[in-house]
C-alpha cells in the first residue's frame, strides 16, 4: 500500500490556482467569528441579565438563531470552505474548476445565504428546527449554492494532478455530500404561499423529531467533525513539518466514522415517545463512535511524534493540537452522555450546552484558528505580524473555554440532580423556579468566558488586519508567480 | 482487505461509497417510522389545533419559545409528579413541526394547558417576573399590541392539510370566524363541535380585538388538555 504524498510543491507551480477566492472566504471567516462570538455573548448576557432584554427583536429567542448559524454556518462553513479551497488546489496540483466567476459566484451566493437567514430570524421568519431554522426560500438558495461547492470541488479533484486523493479530501469530499442529503430531507416543507414567508414541515411529532436530530447530530458529525478532521488532516502535518501518523488508521477511522455517526441522531430523544428500538440503536451506535473518533485523534495527536517540542514554542501547533485534544475530550463526553442512564441526568440541562461548547470552542474554532494563523502568511505573502499575539489568544481563549465549560458542567448537573430530588416525605424538595435562582453566578461565569472567547477573536482580527496592511518583503514578491496573478 | 488505493484513485468511486455509507443509517432508523403501525398509536381525545390554537403556535415557535422550554414529558417519577403523565407519541401527531425542544431553561409546557388561568398567562407574559420573581423569561408585552393576521388563517390550514393534518373543507372556510369565536367566547357553538375542548375567552383583556397574544395564550391553554389520562383508551375511530 502506497502512501500518498502531501506535495510540497511551491504555490506558483500550481496552473490555475486561485487564492484570491480562498482570501475571501478567509476574510469572511474572521468576520463570521466576531459576528458570532459577540451574538453569542450576547445571549449569553441575556440570560444571566434578563432586564437588559429590548423588545420582541432582540429577545433570546430570536437571537439564539443567530448565534448558532452565525458561528456554525458562518465562521465553520466559511472556515471550512477556505480550508478546503486552500488543500483542495494543493494537494490536487491544479487549481480550482469552474474559473473565477463560478467561484466568485458561490462566495456571494453563500453570504447572501447567510444575511438573508440571519436577518430572518429577527423579523421572526424560522422553521423552528435547531440548527436548519432558515424558511424554505432560503433553503433553496443554500441547496443551490451548496451544488455549486460540490461542483467546484469535486470538479478539481476530477482533474488533479496526482494519482491519489489526499486523505483531507475523502473528508471533505464525505462532509458535502452528507450535508447535502441532510438538508435537503430536513428541510422538506410546505409554503403557506408561495409570496410569503412561512412554511409547514412534511413530517410531524415522531418522524419529524427523529428527522430533525438524524438532521441535527450530523450537522455535528459533518460539518463540524468530517469536514474539521480534514482540517486537521492537512494541517497538524504541514505545522508540524511530520507525516501524518498511519495511513491504515485514517482510513479504518474514516469508512467507520461516516458509517456509525449517521445512527447516532436518536441519543437526542431518549426518552421521549420516539420507539425505545430506535433510542437504543441511537445509543449503541453512540458507544461504538467512540473509537473512530478517537482513532481520528491518535492520528493527529501522534503526527507530532519527534516533534513534541515544538509544542513549547510554536502557538500556531498549540491550537492546532489542544484543538485535536478537545475533540478526544468531547467525542468520550458525547457516549457518555448518550448512555440511557446518564442522559436521563443530562439531557435539557445545561450540561449539553456545556458538552456542544467543548466541541465547539475547544476543538472546532481552535483547530479553525490554526488553520487561518498557518493560512494568511501565506495568501497574503506577508510574515505574520505578531506571534505573541496568537500566544495571547491561545491562553485567552483556553482560559474562556475552562469558565464555559466548568460553569456548565455544574449548573448542569446541579439542574437535573434539582428537578429530581424528593424530601423525605416524598414531595419534590425543589420548584422549578428554586432551579432557575440557582443558575445565576454560573450564567454570569458563562458570559465571562464569551467576552474573553470575543476578546481572543479580537486579538486575532488585529493580528490579521496589520499582517495585511504590513509592505509585502521583497522576497516574497519574488514568491508571486506569474501564474498566481494570471 | 481489498486495496483502498483502487477507491482513493476513483472520485466516482470515492463518492458514490461515501454517499452508500451514510445512508444506511439514516434508512434503517428513519424509514420504519413511517411503516410500523405501533409507532404513533392513535388515542382517543386528539384533535387537530383550532385556527386561532395554530397561530398561536405559530408565534411560539417565532419567537423561539422552544429553545428554552421542552414539550415532551419524560417516564420519570419526579417528571410525572412535577408535570403530568409522560407524553405520547399521538399528542404531537398534528404537530408541523414537532416542539418537543431539547433544553429545560423554563419548565416543560407539554401539559401547562388549564393548569393556570388566562389572567395569569397574560400577567406572565407581560412581565414575567411581576408573577415569578426569579424568572428571567423575557416579557412578550408587546403581543398584546399586534393584531393577530386573521385573513391568512385559511391558508395555514390548507397548507396543513397538504401535509397531512385532516382539516375539513368547512373547518377551513369557518377557519376566520372559528379564530374570532374562540377569542371571544360569542357563538362558539360551531367551533366547539369542531374543535372539542377548545378554550374560550376573551384572553387578553381587550375584548374589541384578537391580537396575537389572545392566539398565544388559547394554544398554552390547549398544550396537553386533549387526551384524558384518567381513562385513555385507544381511538375507536382509528384503523
Amino acid at each position: 500500500m502506497s502512501t500518498p504524498s502531501t506535495s510540497l510543491a511551491p504555490a506558483g507551480s500550481i496552473p490555475g490556482l486561485n487564492e484570491a477566492i480562498v482570501r475571501r472566504f478567509t476574510l469572511a471567516t474572521v468576520i463570521w467569528a466576531l459576528f458570532g462570538f459577540a451574538a453569542g455573548t450576547w445571549v449569553a448576557t441575556l440570560l444571566a441579565f434578563p432586564h437588559l432584554n429590548m423588545g420582541l427583536e432582540g429577545s433570546f429567542g430570536r437571537l439564539r438563531p443567530v448565534h448558532t448559524t452565525g458561528v456554525i454556518l458562518g465562521f465553520g462553513g466559511n472556515a471550512l470552505i477556505a480550508t478546503s479551497f486552500y488543500v483542495v488546489q494543493r494537494t490536487c496540483m491544479v487549481g480550482l474548476w469552474g474559473g473565477k466567476r463560478l467561484a466568485n459566484l458561490f462566495f456571494w451566493g453563500y453570504q447572501a445565504f447567510l444575511v438573508i437567514a440571519i436577518s430572518g430570524y429577527l423579523m421572526g421568519i424560522t422553521q423552528s428546527k435547531e440548527y436548519a431554522e432558515p424558511e424554505w426560500y432560503a433553503d433553496l438558495l443554500l441547496l443551490v449554492v451548496w451544488v455549486i461547492y460540490f461542483a467546484i470541488f469535486a470538479g478539481t479533484i476530477a482533474r488533479r494532478r496526482e494519482p491519489h486523493i489526499y486523505v483531507a479530501n475523502w473528508f471533505y469530499l464525505a462532509f458535502i455530500i452528507t450535508v447535502a442529503v441532510l438538508h435537503i430531507v430536513n428541510n422538506l416543507a410546505m409554503p403557506v404561499a408561495i409570496t410569503g414567508t412561512k412554511s409547514y414541515s412534511a413530517f410531524s411529532g415522531v418522524q419529524d423529531a427523529l428527522i430533525q436530530w438524524w438532521y441535527g447530530h450530523n450537522m455535528v458529525g459533518f460539518f463540524l467533525t468530517a469536514g474539521f478532521i480534514g482540517i486537521m488532516y492537512y494541517f497538524v502535518p504541514k505545522q508540524a513539518e511530520r507525516p501524518i501518523y498511519s495511513y491504515r488508521l485514517s482510513i479504518v477511522h474514516f469508512w467507520a466514522l461516516i458509517f456509525l455517526y449517521i445512527w447516532a441522531g436518536p441519543h437526542h430523544l431518549h426518552f421521549t415517545s420516539l420507539p425505545d428500538w430506535t433510542q437504543t440503536l441511537g445509543m449503541a451506535f453512540s458507544i461504538m463512535l467512540w473509537m473512530p473518533s478517537w482513532g481520528g485523534m491518535i492520528n493527529g495527536i501522534m503526527t507530532l511524534s519527534g516533534a513534541w517540542g515544538k509544542l513549547r514554542t510554536d502557538p500556531i501547533l498549540r491550537f492546532l493540537v489542544v484543538a485535536v485534544a478537545f475533540y478526544g475530550m468531547a467525542t468520550f463526553e458525547g457516549p457518555l452522555m448518550a448512555l440511557k442512564s446518564v442522559n436521563a441526568l443530562s439531557h435539557y440541562t445545561d450540561w449539553t450546552v456545556g458538552h456542544v461548547h467543548s466541541g465547539a470552542l475547544g476543538w472546532v474554532a481552535f483547530v479553525a484558528f490554526g488553520a487561518l494563523y498557518y493560512m494568511v502568511p501565506r495568501l497574503w505573502r506577508r510574515p505574520l505580524w505578531s506571534i505573541r499575539l496568537v500566544e495571547w489568544h491561545f491562553w485567552i481563549a483556553s482560559i474562556a473555554i475552562v469558565l464555559y465549560i466548568t460553569a456548565m458542567w455544574v449548573s448542569g448537573i446541579t439542574q437535573g440532580l434539582m428537578w429530581r430530588a424528593y424530601d423525605a416525605m416524598g414531595f419534590l424538595q425543589y420548584s422549578f423556579a428554586d432551579s432557575v435562582a440557582m443558575l445565576h453566578p454560573y450564567y454570569v461565569i458563562r458570559a465571562l468566558g464569551g467576552v474573553l472567547y470575543l476578546t481572543g477573536g479580537i486579538l486575532m482580527t488585529i493580528n490579521f488586519v496589520m499582517t495585511i496592511r504590513q509592505p509585502a518583503s521583497r522576497e516574497d514578491k519574488a514568491a508571486v508567480s506569474p501564474a498566481v496573478t494570471a | 482487505m481489498p486495496n483502498h488505493a483502487t477507491i482513493e484513485r476513483s472520485l466516482s468511486l470515492l463518492s458514490m461509497l461515501a454517499l452508500l455509507v451514510i445512508s444506511i443509517g439514516g434508512l434503517v432508523e428513519i424509514v420504519p417510522l413511517f411503516r410500523i403501525e405501533t409507532t404513533v398509536e392513535k388515542v382517543a381525545g386528539m384533535r387537530p389545533y383550532s385556527p386561532l390554537e395554530q397561530m398561536g403556535r405559530n408565534i411560539y415557535t417565532r419567537e423561539g419559545c422552544y429553545l428554552c422550554h421542552s414539550q415532551q414529558i419524560r417516564p420519570f417519577r419526579d417528571e410525572v409528579d412535577r408535570y403530568g403523565h409522560y407524553s405520547i407519541a399521538a399528542e404531537s401527531m398534528y404537530d408541523h413541526p414537532f416542539l418537543w425542544g431539547s433544553k429545560r431553561t423554563g419548565p416543560d409546557l407539554a401539559r401547562v394547558g388549564l393548569k393556570y388561568s388566562n389572567a395569569w398567562h397574560l400577567a406572565h407574559l407581560e412581565d414575567p417576573r411581576s408573577v415569578v420573581p426569579v424568572s428571567i423569561m423575557p416579557a412578550y408585552a408587546e403581543l398584546k399590541n399586534r393584531d393577530l393576521d386573521l385573513t391568512s388563517i385559511p391558508d395555514h390550514l390548507t397548507a396543513l392539510r397538504k401535509v397531512g393534518v385532516p382539516y375539513t373543507d368547512t373547518q377551513i372556510k369557518t377557519a376566520i370566524d372559528d379564530a374570532k369565536a374562540q377569542a371571544s367566547g360569542v357563538d362558539a357553538d360551531g367551533l366547539l363541535a369542531r374543535y372539542p375542548k377548545a378554550r374560550l375567552g376573551d384572553f387578553d383583556g381587550q375584548p374589541n380585538r384578537v391580537t396575537e397574544m389572545d392566539a398565544l395564550i388559547a394554544y398554552l391553554q390547549v398544550l396537553g388538555t386533549l387526551v384524558d389520562f384518567r381513562d385513555a383508551r385507544l381511538d375507536p375511530g382509528a384503523k
